[in-house]
């Protein structure tokens, strides 16, 4: 299968990009390709323009930024598997990164294009909401930041006007001593996750000082998991503690759980405090 | 419509007037003529497309012809000198690593990036490597060996 007739636009700078997206209506940014091209070629989706990013240097790599890093959009996942800086402040993402369907996927598929799809069956947008990140976006009014629990705004929908595009994401260092895990049931055909949890778990005395937790593959956008953050506050992190708290996710969820005929939404549901439970249990392990 | 490309594939500039919907992979077997390079699926799952695209695999079904103007792509017909089979070619050829055929430029093209990064992986390493890769004969075994088998040849243990 070859995709419907296209119109393609190779964007120099961002500033191109945004002024291609708002003279022509409808089209689509084309970052790695490998969300929006599956689509085309099975013709749910046909952008008559589509405007190629892919080669804008400034939009790629990871730096230091205060108190975290900011990864450049088209930061592919395979490059953020294997980076220094995001091991050294956030290596949940890493993790995550490494977990993203096969290696060709991961050379070509890129953060930004992840989160801006807003599959909800993919990995990083979960930890992301996990991490506290925020977005930040280009339009042609100027720049604006979006915080990673505002930006998907339903299945493949994000907080982007038509003719704005995220230009980097900006990621707070997990606290110092901090366990942070993501796990996923990945689909057994395509490797998306049907249900993947992340947690960050910091340590003082003995006791959580801070927990992040964050559920995706269940509802149509990530689900920030505050039931389970809340009765982890505090808590020893015993085993019995972990099981009780992964159990508080039933209270996040809201009964809008998705299900298809690979997994039901009970079943994903019930595999939602399953895989906080394990992701909470590898956080801990890995902290203090 | 179709716009100008110019793609180095396998050293050789290949230039071509393309729609500018056609994937890479279309591109490959059909304006260079380099048919080694298969289409085994509709959903990007299969690798039987996968090829080098500046320097790292990539699966060409998933990729536009104009995305890649300006790169440079191996394929299968690249990686040996069309006399001397490549170490990986050699090893599936002596494990008895294909059966049908059709998978194996995908898989060697993978396994191919896997040993320039690992140069001696264990079998569960080959098994990853070669995840988005799929075979319909073989049951994986005995291209699980000859990946082993072509990583000692190229001296990794
Ligand atoms: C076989 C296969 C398996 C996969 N398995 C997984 C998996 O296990 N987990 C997972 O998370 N993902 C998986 N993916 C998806 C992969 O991670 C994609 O690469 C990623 O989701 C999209 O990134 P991209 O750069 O390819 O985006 P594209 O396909 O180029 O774009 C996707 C969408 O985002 C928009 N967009 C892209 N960049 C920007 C930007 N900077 N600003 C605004 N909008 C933008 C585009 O217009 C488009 O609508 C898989 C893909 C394939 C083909
Ligand atoms: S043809 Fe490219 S992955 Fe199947
Ligand atoms: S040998 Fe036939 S598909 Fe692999």
């Amino acid at each position: 299968m070859f995709p419907a007739q296209i119109t393609y636009h190779r964007a120099g700078s961002v500033a191109e990009a945004v002024q291609l997206l708002s003279d022509n209506e409808g089209a689509k940014l084309l970052a790695g390709g490998h969300s929006l091209l599956p689509l085309m070629k099975l013709r749910l989706a046909a952008p008559a323009v589509l405007v190629d990013i892919g080669r804008i240097e400034a939009l790629k790599g990871v730096s230091a930024s205060g108190g975290g890093i900011t990864i450049g959009a088209l930061t592919t996942h395979a490059e953020i598997a294997s980076s220094d800086l995001v091991q050294q402040h956030a290596p949940v993402l890493a993790e995550a990164a490494a977990l993203v369907g096969d290696p060709a996927v991961r050379n070509r598929g890129t953060i930004g294009g992840s989160v801006s799809h807003a599959d909800p069956a993919s990995d990083q947008p979960t930890v992301l909401a996990a991490l506290d990140a925020t977005f930040n976006v280009t339009g042609p009014g100027g720049d604006r930041s979006i915080a990673a629990a505002d930006f998907a705004t339903g299945l493949l929908e994000n907080a982007l006007a038509e003719n704005e595009v995220l230009t980097s994401i900006s990621v707070p260092s997990v606290p110092s001593g901090a366990g942070s895990a993501y796990v996923k049931f990945p689909h057994p055909a395509s490797r998306y996750a049907v249900v993947g949890a992340a947690a960050v778990l910091a340590v003082s005395g003995g006791a959580c000082s801070s927990a992040s937790v964050a559920v995706g593959g269940v509802e149509t956008t990530p689900v920030r998991a505050s039931s389970v953050e809340a009765a982890l506050a505090g808590s020893d992190l015993s085993d019995a503690a972990l099981d009780a708290a992964a159990a508080a996710v039933a209270g996040d969820l809201n009964g809008d759980a998705m299900g298809d005929v690979f997994a039901s939404a009970e079943y994903r549901r019930a595999m939602a405090a399953v895989y906080v439970r394990r992701a909470l249990g590898a956080a801990a392990s890995r902290a203090g | 419509m179709t716009v100008p490309v110019e793609i180095t594939i396998n050293g050789k500039a290949c230039s071509g007037e393309v729609e500018e919907r056609q994937l890479l992979v279309h591109f490959i077997r059909e304006n260079a003529g380099l048919t080694g390079t298969k289409v085994g699926c509709d959903t990007s799952q299969c690798g039987t497309c996968t090829v080098q695209l500046d320097g790292v695999s990539a699966k060409s079904c998933t990729v536009l012809t104009v995305q890649a103007s300006g790169s440079s792509v191996t394929t299968i017909e690249g990686i040996s000198d069309g006399v001397d089979l490549h170490p990986l070619q050699e090893a599936f050829w002596n494990n008895h690593g294909l059966q049908c055929g059709f998978c194996t430029p995908g898989m060697i093209m993978a396994a191919n990036e896997l040993l320039s990064k690992n140069p001696s992986p264990t079998r569960e390493e080959i098994r990853h490597g070669l995840e988005g890769n799929i075979c319909r004969c073989t049951g994986y075994q005995n291209i699980v060996s000859a990946v082993e088998d072509a990583a000692k040849a190229m001296g990794g243990r």
